[in-house]
């Protein structure tokens, strides 16, 4: 079992390193000098200019200057953000909590209507919801997602007047943050209605946001409990007696959810990818909308620190998905 | 090779011998619904994009003062020299969106093919030299695999600057990993096999081995993920479009129109829809066409 944990985790160790060199020539490849790149379109004058390039290490070899950027990151320091004259870490760590919040209830959301419907278009195989279901989830696949977007607001925002346009509260509450989930935040706050304002600012995000993952889930679903239905056991069970829901609860579902499982886990990298739509359509400020402004202010830095810890984060969740397929199956952990 | 596809069904009704492979394939693809009706739409807009000339009412960037914002003809105050309604300068939104089609394509198409070239040569590669070459090859595709795709691909248009020839390049890098793998575990799974050591034995050289071997029997998962991968492609740089990175205005890209038509969420419907209602549809048709290419060539995941 260590030998299996060890091994996996190893792994991850060339990835990260490649990633760090990813972020590192970054702003190395941009076209120009990268001091007066940093600096804007304001320029810099020759002393400050030779000033900074001693100070970024740019008068020295690249492979020094890739040890220095090593050391750096290694006691938590990824330069600063050019537009805020910010710590790059302290931006990323307050915007972070408000992207976790919008993924995490758009899993939710994805998982409570896609297990459902998984399971049910597999019992009801080739009828009209098994149908239903499948040509949803594939149009869901397919969806470009800002469009999505722009549509539910449309509908829910501008027509109904259900849900606001954007942003994550509305501007007259002011929450203290405690968790950064404003969800919780404004259930520990006294202040009334704050958590209906942050829950209907968080739907129609969470359920774009949502939407290819739900499609991955109800298809996956369906497909792993086709599968297991067919199995041996399966027919033992019924052969036993059991009752159906008991069969399809316990002996198929829990069989079927562990491809599933893996599945969500490798949904991360695609919810990064939507979060960074979903945040730039509603306004949500979160590491999406952070990285988007970077880009439109050539904010390199911030561009820089983003990609590596987005990596990081997307690696230590697939690694952590790997290691839980591990412990639940035998055969991948003894493998090789 | 629809027209050498539809052909084929009068061939497989001869009684002697197995049927041609293609006409088995044929009927296997036909059975599926989904992936017939994806065929047709995307003839559909492999012709629209073809006759945009001929087809659209207007130019695509012809402004008229006259009809701002003007709404599509069922609702009132609209009419057919418009259809599908004006944008926010006067452009018909349906020629357009038929322009549109050109680069969508062109954009899908030359991304996968850009890809699949490159990935199956490294991938064979990685195959078939192994070694350090081959884990190096592989790791950078881990590496392109673990960051979010969108991402990558920002990242890389940052590098060299927005627009669409960028954009499409960023794309290509960021699906290539997909190419590889499957390359790569064909051949891994291939080149044991009896006829690839006979070949070795008469004394094939290792391009023989890998491109007239190895290669055709890798040829239907790569066939599969290519046409998954144009939808893919297509979505990809749409999403770049939105966010201003992708295609530069005045260019009927469908995610560019998308961006400029945002500000007009609140009062013009039919700015926001139609261009997103034609991304769908596309990528939809070819994500039915791959699974059904997938199920007709794969006799393993056949239902």
């Amino acid at each position: 079992m260590l030998r299996f944990l060890l091994t996996r985790a190893s792994l991850v160790i060339p990835t990260f390193l490649g990633i760090t060199l990813v972020a590192f020539f970054l702003i190395r490849l941009v076209p120009g000098d990268p001091i007066e790149t940093m600096a804007g379109e304001r320029g810099i004058d020759p002393a400050r200019h030779a000033e900074l390039r001693a100070e970024y290490g740019f008068d020295k070899p690249l492979l020094a200057q890739y040890g220095i950027y090593l050391e750096r990151l290694a006691h938590g320091d990824l330069g600063r953000s050019i537009s805020t004259k910010e710590p790059v870490i302290a931006e990323f760590a307050s915007l972070f909590p408000a992207t976790i919040e919008l993924g995490i209830c758009a899993i939710l959301f994805a998982l409570l209507v896609g297990l459902p419907a998984g399971i049910l278009a597999a019992l009801r195989r080739n009828s009209v919801f098994d149908h239903g279901v499948m040509g949803l989830s594939l149009t869901g696949y397919s969806m470009p997602i800002f469009w999505w977007g722009l549509l539910l607001i449309l509908l829910f925002s501008v027509q109904l007047g259900w849900t606001p346009v954007s942003g994550r509260i509305d501007v007259q509450y002011f929450i203290e943050p405690v968790t950064g989930f404003l969800l919780i935040d404004t259930l520990l706050s006294d202040e009334s209605g704050a958590f209906a304002s942050a829950l209907s600012h968080l739907v129609l995000p969470a359920v774009v946001l949502g939407t290819v993952p739900l499609a991955v889930i109800a298809r996956m679903t369906r497909s792993a409990m086709l599968e297991v239905l067919g199995e041996d056991y399966m027919r033992t069970a019924r052969a036993k007696g059991l009752p159906a829901w008991r069969i399809v609860g316990l002996h198929a579902l829990r069989n079927a959810l562990i491809p599933v499982v893996t599945v969500i886990g490798l949904q991360v990298g695609v919810l990064f990818t939507g979060a960074i739509l979903t945040e730039t359509i509603f306004s949500w400020p979160g590491i999406g909308k952070w990285l988007i402004e970077a880009i439109g202010r050539r904010d390199y830095p911030v561009l820089q620190g983003g990609i590596l810890l987005i990596g990081a984060v997307v690696m230590a969740v697939n690694l952590l998905v790997d290691l839980a397929y591990g412990l639940v199956n035998p055969r991948i952990r003894h493998a090789r | 090779m629809s027209a050498e596809l539809l052909d084929t069904p009068a061939a497989s009704a001869a009684p002697a011998g197995p049927p041609h492979p293609l006409a088995e394939f044929w009927t296997s693809f036909r059975a599926n619904r989904g992936a017939v009706i994806g065929l047709a739409l995307i003839v559909a807009v492999f012709l629209m994009a073809v006759f945009a000339d001929v087809i659209a009412p207007h130019p695509p960037n012809l402004t008229n003062d006259a009809a701002f914002l003007k709404p599509p003809f069922w609702q009132a105050g609209g009419s057919l020299t418009y259809p599908l309604g004006t944008d926010a300068i006067g452009r018909d939104i349906l020629s357009r969106l038929i322009h549109g089609a050109r680069l969508s394509l062109s954009i899908g198409v030359a991304v996968v093919a850009v890809s699949i070239l490159v990935g199956t040569m490294l991938g064979l590669v990685a195959g078939f030299v192994g070694g350090a070459t081959g884990i190096v090859i592989m790791r950078v595709m881990d590496i392109i695999l673990t960051l979010p795709s969108l991402l990558l691909a920002i990242v890389i248009v940052a590098i060299l600057g927005p627009g669409l020839m960028n954009a499409m390049l960023a794309v290509a890098v960021v699906v290539l990993p997909h190419y590889v793998r499957i390359a790569r575990a064909a051949v891994i799974a291939e080149k044991s096999k009896d006829y690839v050591t006979a070949a070795r034995v008469s004394g094939a050289g290792p391009l023989r081995l890998m491109l007239s071997e190895v290669l055709p029997n890798c040829a239907a998962p790569l066939i599969v993920q290519a046409s998954l991968g144009v939808s893919t492609a297509i979505l990809d740089a749409a999403a770049l479009g939105f966010l201003g990175l992708g295609a530069q205005p005045p260019s009927p890209e469908w995610g560019t129109m998308l961006a400029d038509a945002r500000e007009f969420v609140l009062r013009a419907w039919w700015v926001v829809t139609f261009p997103g209602l034609i991304i769908l549809v596309t990528v939809l048709a070819f994500n039915l066409v791959g699974d059904g290419l997938r199920d007709a060539l794969d006799p393993k995941l056949k239902r």
